[in-house]
């Protein structure tokens, strides 16, 4: 259908983003982290994973310590290495896992929900089931279970945090397709003699997808914070890598005389998960103003 | 009305024919519990639409009329009974007749806003049908949708809008637009005015009147509103709780009302002059019972002043008692009043 | 249907979800991974692997192990921890109490704090107090938990040193862990709180009751308040039993509470099989338990759910 421009138009996208600040600065540092994050090397010249003993333990400055150097903005840690730059570095890893699981999750959780959704009966309740004893589970024990079992690094984690990522947007999809599946849109399409496959794609998932953005932001900061935890108890990323929530496990020890090293991590995730609820916040309520905070 | 199809002959052939056609919706029950109620909401109707006809269909709420549109366009599935489409059975498809079977059948809706994804143009919306069966595309396509907008009377310029920037009347135009797009010859219009405002319903019914002859179309006219069905239909169907309680044509219906729910929906009509309502008139009593369930004897009894013993007893048949005209009641009523 | 029969069904779906938890667990660990090698060192030889095998009962056809395990757990005998040599039940009961206590008080905080300034925030959206209160709930809801911690234990016991760093003993002990705790729940509930009180306050009736005259007070009590119940004990209890659950594995960790969260990272460390299924088992238990407590609280609160 030629694309003539449409006169009487809401405005836009990006003007409404525009109006609402908070949403919009956040999202703006959120960039900026990403965009840090990806041209690491750009932005710091040590090493993330080995440092100078001879420098351990510097508090944060602004003087170089050896000629033609940078200095240690953030200081150093317990091997010497530079905290700014594992925190560059950690970000990769930090925020890899939680993109990671929370793309895989929402791409299993929704085309599952869309399935039981839209078929509804056996397919549905067996699905149902599988949600609810999945989700009355404890999800962080199970995680810890496969780490165990596993062994710990990065990617037992990544698989170990899938195995529950799914039921969230699993829940959703399908409440949507729900919502949608008996309207009289749906029952158009059988009418011209659309097949199920226009329909669930052209159609249904198209209008479900905002709250499904939604949820997407907001797990991804929920996996932020999963990530975080387990390597902070040493289940997760394993060193010498960097991870933000590792720095803070290993860090904690040296906490009375080294705060830097535990100090900054801290802020990293705080900020970043505090951006995406944000984000996520503003997505809501901008498309779906009956939603109730979870 | 024949009461068994005679697939043999041609010119007499109905378009649409249902033979003991039931659907029952189970409630109560779940994974392991069978349903132990059914409403009856389809109950054993027998009906024939020949070529270039227009049924009306009309009853209250909850009589089942819906459901028989939905029916007849395999939108829902049946309990039981055949729906034959041109003398074939429609549930006997191949994925092609099928195929064939949805360019053949539409369906007009009462909101066709609400039938719209309302993400997409107009154009887009009219032009889906096209789509689908691969009958246009691009330039072609989009001539195609400006015809089909011209024939319904709006501007072609409407393709590139969005429906919710047109008005009610609009919105309905082009619902029917995209039920003509893919040149059906049978088309089921479920209380297509009755969420218009007066002015704009006459507009909506010339419209359908003539594109009956334009398109050669076959109307199933479902509604409540038995004065509108009178204007548009060539024949009349009325339901009661599920059942045909009494069919045939228009103006031998309305001048001869052979069975008293018909009498009393037609004179649910409101009569302008206050002096000649006549109260004593109404015969019926009470509310319309649950469809659930329904006890043995005939639907209409706990309503109907007439009702004796064997109407509670048993169910009436449906007979010709003119020519032309069935009804299924046990008492000889007849109400030859002007209307 | 009555409120019996409702409770017959919660607590059939629990011994399912009890079943179909402690079967995955059971999977993960005898499937996946392999207890016998975990448990030997890397030069073992053959017969020992295979005499372990045999002692720990893992050369039975899967489906009698799993039968073995569930009808042990049934009696509650989940074997012999194999890092502590006793009975893994009296592992679990000995370290649960302290980390109740410690949720308790947590969530007990977050109540005292939360719901009177989600109030408050309701009374007046927009104002310097919402934006307070929104801020800082977002910021408790950010923040790693164990981060919280470090930071309060910077300042307050190694700056100021009014409190101690780790530990259990004094009320002073809980202190700490406890505030660090308490920020996620608070957060949670002053946002749904705030949320649900808005849309209270602008509701019909509380504008026929404030036109009749009736006191402000009055209203907040007898008639807000209860309608927000069901999402704020919603929210709560599910906080609660994340908590238990592990959430508060974390803080534990950072002030040396030895408590449930505390055990369950030591059983990792040290690859203790049995422990591990008997913890899971345990907070399945727990979690389906308090759900059902919620609700059937529900039901008080809210009239219009009578089951």
């Amino acid at each position: 259908m030629a694309n003539k421009p449409d006169r009487k138009k809401r405005y836009s996208l990006m003007v409404r983003f525009r109006h609402n600040k908070v949403a919009f600065v956040s999202l703006i540092i959120l960039i900026l982290i990403f965009i840090v994050t990806i041209f690491a090397p750009v932005f710091t010249s040590y090493s993330p994973t080995s440092g100078t003993l001879s420098q351990r333990l510097q508090a944060p400055s602004f003087t170089a310590p050896s000629e033609g150097a940078s200095p240690h903005y953030l200081g150093t840690d317990q091997q010497g290495r530079d905290v700014l730059s594992r925190l560059i570095y950690g970000a990769r890893v930090s925020l890899k896992v939680g993109f990671v699981v929370a793309i895989v999750g929402a791409l299993i959780g929704i085309t599952v929900g869309m399935l039981a959704g839209y078929f509804g009966g056996w397919t549905d309740m067996i699905i149902m089931r599988l949600v609810d004893i999945q989700a009355s589970s404890p999800t962080l024990l199970i995680a810890l279970t496969f780490v165990m079992v596993l062994g710990p690094g990065e990617r037992n984690l990544i698989i170990a945090l899938l195995i529950n990522s799914w039921t969230l947007f699993c829940r959703m999809a399908r409440s949507q397709v729900l919502i949608i599946r008996g309207s009289a849109m749906v029952e158009s399409g059988h009418a011209i003699g659309a097949g199920n496959k226009r329909i669930v794609f052209r159609h249904i998932m198209p209008n479900i997808i905002s709250p499904l953005i939604t949820t997407f932001v907001m797990e991804l900061a929920h996996f932020i914070n999963a990530e975080a935890n387990l390597s902070f108890l040493g289940f997760g990323v394993q060193p010498p890598t960097s991870s933000w929530g590792l720095m803070i496990g290993e860090g904690r020890q040296y906490i009375t005389n080294a705060w830097w090293i535990v100090l900054f991590p801290g802020i990293m995730i705080g900020i970043t998960v505090l951006c995406l609820n944000l984000v996520g916040n503003w997505v809501r309520e901008e498309f779906d103003p009956l939603a109730v905070k979870r | 009305m024949n009461n068994t199809p005679e697939k043999g002959t041609t010119a007499m052939e109905p378009l649409v024919s249902l033979r003991n056609l039931k659907k029952y919706f189970p409630i109560g029950g779940g994974l392991l519990k069978k349903a132990k109620s059914n409403v009856h909401a389809v109950d054993d109707v027998n009906l024939d639409i020949r070529e270039r006809e227009t049924l009306g269909l009309v009853g209250e709420s909850g009589c089942g009329k819906t459901t028989i549109g939905r029916l007849a366009l395999k939108l829902l599935p049946k309990t039981e009974g055949e729906i034959y489409f041109r003398g074939q059975d429609i549930y006997k498809y191949n994925p092609d007749q099928e195929k064939k079977f949805r360019q053949q059948a539409q369906l007009i809706f009462q909101d066709s806003f609400s039938s719209f994804d309302s993400r997409n143009r107009i154009g887009d919306i009219i032009g889906e049908p096209l789509i689908v069966h691969n009958i246009a595309q691009g330039s072609e396509l989009e001539d195609r949708v400006a015809e089909l907008l011209k024939t319904v009377g709006l501007k072609t310029d409407l393709m590139y809008e969005y429906p919710h920037t047109l008005a009610a009347g609009q919105k309905q135009c082009v619902g029917i637009a995209r039920s003509i797009a893919l040149r059906p010859s049978f088309i089921v219009a479920d209380e297509p005015i009755s969420a218009l405002d007066v002015s704009v319903r006459a507009m909506v019914l010339n419209l359908m009147k003539s594109l009956q002859t334009s398109q050669d179309l076959t109307y199933m006219f479902i509604s409540h509103d038995i004065r509108v069905v009178r204007w548009l239909s060539s024949h009349l169907a009325v339901m009661y709780l599920g059942k045909l309680v009494e069919y045939g044509e228009t103006e031998e219906v309305f001048n001869n009302r052979l069975h008293p729910y018909t009498e009393a929906l037609l004179n649910a009509v409101p009569i302008e002059d206050p002096r000649d309502r006549d109260i004593e008139k109404s015969i019926l009593l009470g509310e319309v019972p649950s469809p659930v369930d329904p006890p043995p004897g005939c639907r209409f009894a706990p309503r109907c002043k007439l009702a004796k013993e064997r109407c509670r007893q048993e169910n009436p048949v449906l007979e010709e008692r003119r020519p032309g005209h069935l009804v299924a009641c046990f008492e000889n009523y007849h109400g030859d009043s002007e209307i | 249907m009555g409120m019996g029969k409702y409770i017959l069904q919660r607590l059939a779906f629990t011994v399912v979800v009890i079943l179909g938890v402690s079967i995955m667990i059971f999977l993960i660990t005898h499937v996946i991974g392999d207890p016998v090698a975990v448990m030997l060192p890397l030069q073992a030889s053959e017969e020992q692997r295979v005499a372990l095998t045999a002692q720990l009962g893992l050369d039975k056809p899967i489906l009698e192990q799993l039968g073995i395990f569930l009808s042990d757990a049934a009696r509650l005998d989940f074997g012999i921890s194999w890092w502590q040599r006793v009975p893994c039940i009296n592992v679990v009961m000995e370290k649960m109490p302290a980390t109740l206590l410690l949720v308790t008080l947590a969530c007990l905080i977050a109540v005292v704090v939360a719901i009177p300034l989600g109030i408050a925030a309701a009374y007046k959206p927009g104002s310097l107090i919402d934006r307070l209160l929104t801020g800082g709930s977002l910021l408790g809801i950010s923040l790693p938990p164990f981060w919280i911690g470090l930071m309060l234990m910077l300042v307050f016991a190694v700056g100021l040193g009014w409190l101690p760093t780790s530990g259990i003993g004094s009320w002073r002990h809980v202190v700490l862990p406890a505030v660090t705790l308490a920020f996620n729940p608070a957060g949670h509930l002053a946002q749904i709180v705030r949320f649900e009180m808005i849309q209270q306050l602008a509701s019909n009736y509380v504008l026929t009751a404030r036109s009749k005259g009736v006191k402000e007070i009055v209203i907040l009590f007898r008639h807000a308040l209860k309608n927000i119940m069901t999402s704020a004990i919603t929210m709560l209890g599910s906080d609660y039993a994340k908590l238990v659950g592990g959430l508060c594995a974390t803080v534990e960790v950072v002030f040396g509470w030895p408590g449930f969260g505390h055990l369950v990272t030591d059983t990792i460390h040290n690859l203790d099989f049995p422990l591990l299924q008997t913890e899971v088992f345990f907070v399945a238990v727990f979690v389906c338990l308090l759900n059902l407590l919620i609700d059937i609280l529900y039901a008080f609160f809210d009239p219009r759910i009578r089951y």
